[in-house]
């Protein structure tokens, strides 16, 4: 069965490997140049508990299944997940109650361990916490992760199992004809038995594009500020959640700084690539995460930016599943937490259809790249005498070594963005002002790119021009 | 590989090559342990002149003062493209790491030599877009002076200080546009010498009390939207649109201090707080350079290395150095101290820089005025000499600065 998959975000990238524990002939479709940079490149990257979604709701049947699966997923396919837990702070009595609702519909979903502490347990769990809170709700199974890495770490394990990719390659419509579907790229027509869209923030069009009929989508955006701070906080901390959402956070982030954020605003639906910055943006989230942590220190600000949920009025993910196509739409937040479990389902779906049989040489395991600097001094040692390129630090931020940098470009990287999500290097403190010239000759010995080729990330994002003599 | 060293200077630019100096004309055994394959540091990419006017009086461009100066100090060993992963202080010992594997490095006493970082244009937290085509100035230092690439075609330089105007005369002898030099502060962010031969030689405009608000473009920097600045923030109505593809920030340097956060003693600029003999709150650990206190210029960073470089040498033969005495605390008019306690013994240098432009500005210690400054600006070190014997240096010390009309 030659299955299709548009769209390399998180979503997309685990329905992928699912399907190839079966004897399904997987072909992802993305148009970005590399893997992740859709919705998943700009998130919080929490895997959630489950207790904020209305018990009923899609959100709810897969959030707390997804957050629970991502244990093994980590386990497999060697990314980092820290179960930070979360604190849902609550400042007057309204407040509690609120906690108490969520406390109510964490039950009702199946999340685990979920208790209100008073202020002092509070407090102890998280010392810089605002002294003005009351009451918190304590979520220990919260995790964090590298959103993108999950779907490179997915996407590499499902080559490695005989999926192929088209990155590069944006697809133009689906059509559905007697039985088969037709995936319209450029210059030609691919033929699948099966096709699964996965695209994010333009999954209504696409689903459009095939007859099938969802409510529309409009981007709502979230801003973020990122500090330089390690030590801020140990746990995801949250408001109490308004209409507009879970509110804005505190959190650590994965690779040991901390994350502020995100704003919520909605957008027009063709808005869908505008995700600059604000000044009201950045204002906003100042004054929301100082009352829940006095102490953030804004001058250890590295940077801003900004992601793009796919929205509906519904506020639900829209899961459509036919004969011949599943259509995943409003991918919003839990998206990330929910992919494991939505593709769990997606793909079992597939398998009744199509009678597919277990895939006996699937390699659950996918290797990931050795990072010196988190190793003990033995293995460390081990894998410089095998490959002195681990012994060179190239970044010194995030002591990323050259072997990781050449490990990356083996698997794709081809832009500073490509190496950045795969390894750290210019993601820390000086934002890459002291490692960039040093990653481009790498990119450029490994690969053959000039220079004046190499590009940030998209097309016609060019680093530098080419020689001035 | 383990070994040991009666003195390790960590940093190979121009402070830690002066302590190598310093350490090895007292004869101690000294290990130099440097990052890049070469000593030198920022010196490197400095192909402009201004460099050891003051303590050689000769006008050097830096990869020539770092000639010079590696000449005058003879052989030393040294371990390049190794990174120091840590440091025990209790322990005296320094784990570093090369591409010949991990290195155990036993030391009598240690030179911090670090240097400093560049503060990225992203922590800013400026609104708009994320293209490529910003660069800080050192970045966009690299690209031309040693690769040999132009950043762009039409740059606008954010911040005044000392590189970004030294790269917007740069950029513009290799045929870029430079629209403009854009500080937020009433003032020029560097020397006055640099206002004069970097911009106004070139006739490239410096725009004070102006910023930019916003980034614009998607995939390459299209443009960016500057704004007249009062009290720190954009008067609204006065933005304007400018076209560029390039926007190359000097907006600052941070003292590079990670590796020793929590350990040594820092100030709230992450800068390292030293005595006069450059020694830390360790005995045997000293430091010296851009990462104690950024200096404008390379000789006082020379000077500095060659005195931690000689305490840490008496140190490590077993001598023992006086203890502190003072404390020295900035006060009203001083934004920066480069030095924080003395041992109240020999006479002494402190650079320090005003918070705000005065006409003549009188340095005082104690309230007693020490020394007078004609034309201080925060951008410029006032250096001071205390000596002990006149002046009461024991006990709490306020430097502070105050103006006065002509
Ligand atoms: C601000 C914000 C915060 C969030 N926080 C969290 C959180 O903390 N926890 C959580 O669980 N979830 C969170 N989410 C939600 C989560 O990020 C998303 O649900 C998830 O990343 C969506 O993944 P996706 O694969 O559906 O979309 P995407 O990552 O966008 O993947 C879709 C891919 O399809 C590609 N594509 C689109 N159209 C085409 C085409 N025509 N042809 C080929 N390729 C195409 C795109 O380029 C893209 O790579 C947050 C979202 C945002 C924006
Ligand atoms: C662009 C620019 C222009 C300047 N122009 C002038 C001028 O015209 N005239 C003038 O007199 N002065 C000028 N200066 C000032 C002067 O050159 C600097 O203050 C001086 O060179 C700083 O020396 P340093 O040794 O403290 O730091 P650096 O030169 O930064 O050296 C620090 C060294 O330590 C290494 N290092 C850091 N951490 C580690 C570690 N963990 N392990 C191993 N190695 C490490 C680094 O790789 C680096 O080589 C300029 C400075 C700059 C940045």
């Amino acid at each position: 069965m030659r299955v299709a998959i548009i769209g390399a975000g998180v979503v997309g990238s685990l329905i992928a490997r699912e399907l190839t524990k079966y004897e399904a002939e997987v072909e992802i479709f993305e148009k970005y140049p590399d893997v992740g940079w859709g919705v998943t490149k700009a998130n919080s990257g929490v895997i959630h508990a489950g207790y904020d979604d209305e018990p009923g709701t899609v959100r709810s049947k897969y959030c707390a299944r997804g957050n629970s699966l991502y244990t093994k997923l980590s386990y497999e396919l060697g990314f980092p997940i820290k179960r930070t837990g979360s604190l849902v702070v609550a400042f007057d009595d309204e407040e509690v109650r609120v906690l108490e609702k969520l406390l109510d519909y964490g039950k009702q979903n199946g999340v685990e361990g979920l208790q209100i502490l008073d202020k002092y347990k509070s407090l102890e769990k998280e010392p810089n916490l605002s002294k003005m809170i009351v009451a918190a709700l304590w979520a220990p199974s919260t995790g964090i992760v590298g959103p993108w890495e999950v779907a490179q770490a997915a996407i590499e394990n499902a080559i490695e199992n005989g999926a192929k990719i088209h990155l590069s390659t944006e697809v133009k419509g689906i059509k559905k004809e007697n039985k088969k579907v037709f995936v319209e790229v450029d210059d030609r027509d691919y033929e699948f038995d099966f096709v699964v869209n996965a695209s994010g923030l333009w999954a209504d069009v696409l689903a459009e594009s095939a007859g099938v009929k969802v409510t529309p989508l409009h981007p709502r955006k979230g801003e973020y500020i990122l500090l330089d701070q390690s030590d801020l906080v140990r746990t995801v901390i949250f408001p109490v959640p308004s209409k507009a959402g879970k509110g804005i956070l505190v959190l650590p982030t994965i690779h040991n700084t901390t994350l502020l954020g995100p704003t919520s605003e909605d957008l027009p639906p063709d808005w869908r690539d505008r995700n600059e910055t604000t000044r009201e943006g950045i204002q906003k989230i100042i004054e929301n995460t100082k009352k829940l942590v006095p102490s953030i220190n804004l001058s250890k600000s590295i940077r801003t930016f900004a992601g793009l949920r796919p929205e509906n009025d519904l506020k639900d993910f829209v899961v459509v599943k036919e004969e011949s196509m599943v259509n995943v739409v409003a991918t919003r937040s839990p998206g990330l937490t929910s992919a494991p479990a939505m593709a769990e389902e997606i793909a079992d779906w597939i398998v009744q259809i199509g009678g597919l049989k277990l895939n006996k040489n699937f390699n659950p395991y996918r290797k990931p790249i050795p990072r010196p600097y988190e190793m003990e001094d033995k293995e460390r040692e081990k894998l410089i005498k095998e490959n002195p390129a681990f012994g060179r630090v190239i970044c010194r931020c995030n002591k990323v070594t050259e072997g990781e940098v050449i490990e990356a470009i083996k698997r794709g990287a081809r832009t500073l963005d490509g190496v950045k999500l795969r390894t750290t290097a210019m993601f820390g403190r000086c934002q890459g002002s002291f490692c960039t010239v040093n990653i481009m000759k790498i990119i450029k010995r490994e690969t053959g790119i000039d220079f004046g080729e190499i590009e940030k990330n998209l097309p016609s994002s060019k680093v530098v021009d080419g020689e001035i003599r | 590989m383990k070994m040991r060293y009666d003195v390790v200077v960590l940093g190979g630019g121009a402070a830690g090559m002066g302590a190598a100096k310093g350490a090895k004309d007292l004869g101690s055994s000294v290990l130099l342990i440097e990052r890049e394959p070469f000593t030198g540091g920022v010196l490197n990419q400095c192909i402009h002149t201004g460099f050891g006017l003051q303590v050689f009086k000769m006008e050097l461009t830096g990869p020539e003062y770092h000639e010079f100066y590696r000449n005058k100090i003879g052989k030393f060993d040294a371990l390049y493209e190794t990174m120091v992963l840590n440091i025990d202080f209790d322990g005296n010992k320094i784990k570093a790491m090369n591409s010949d594997g991990i290195h155990e490095i036993e030391y009598g006493a240690l030179v911090l030599a670090t240097g400093a970082r560049e503060r990225p244009f992203e922590a800013l937290r400026v609104p708009g877009t994320r293209p490529a085509g910003i660069f800080t100035a050192g970045l966009a230092q690299k690209f031309v002076n040693l690769e040999n690439h132009l950043p762009g075609h039409r740059a606008v330089i954010i911040g005044s200080g000392d590189i970004g105007m030294i790269m917007a005369r740069r950029l513009f002898l290799e045929g870029v546009e430079v629209e403009g030099v854009y500080e937020i502060m009433p003032y020029p962010g560097g020397l006055t010498r640099n206002v004069a031969q970097c911009l106004e030689d070139f006739n490239i405009p410096l725009h004070l009390s102006t910023s930019v608000v916003k980034i614009h473009g998607k995939r390459r920097l299209e443009g960016v939207t500057v704004a007249k600045f009062e009290n720190n923030s954009p008067i609204e109505g006065s933005e304007r649109f400018i076209e560029c593809d390039t926007l190359v920030a000097s907006v600052g340097l941070i003292p590079e201090n990670d590796l020793v956060k929590g350990k040594i003693e820092t100030g709230s600029d992450d800068g390292i707080f030293v005595d006069d003999l450059m020694r830390t709150n360790y005995e045997n650990v000293f430091a010296c350079g851009n990462n104690v206190c950024i200096h404008d210029l390379v000789d006082f960073t020379t000077t500095e290395g060659e005195i931690a470089g000689k305490n840490a040498a008496l140190v490590a033969k077993g001598e023992s150095l006086p203890p502190r005495a003072g404390i020295i605390i900035a006060g009203s008019g001083i934004r920066i101290l480069s030095i924080h306690y003395t041992t109240a013994t020999e006479p002494f240098k402190l650079y320090v820089r005003v918070d705000r432009p005065m006409e003549i500005a009188t340095i005082n210690i104690n309230d007693k005025p020490v020394k007078a400054a004609v034309n201080a600006r925060p951008s410029e070190m006032i250096e001071l000499t205390l000596n002990p014997q006149k002046i009461d240096l024991k006990g709490k010390i306020i430097v502070s600065a105050k103006g006065v009309k002509k």
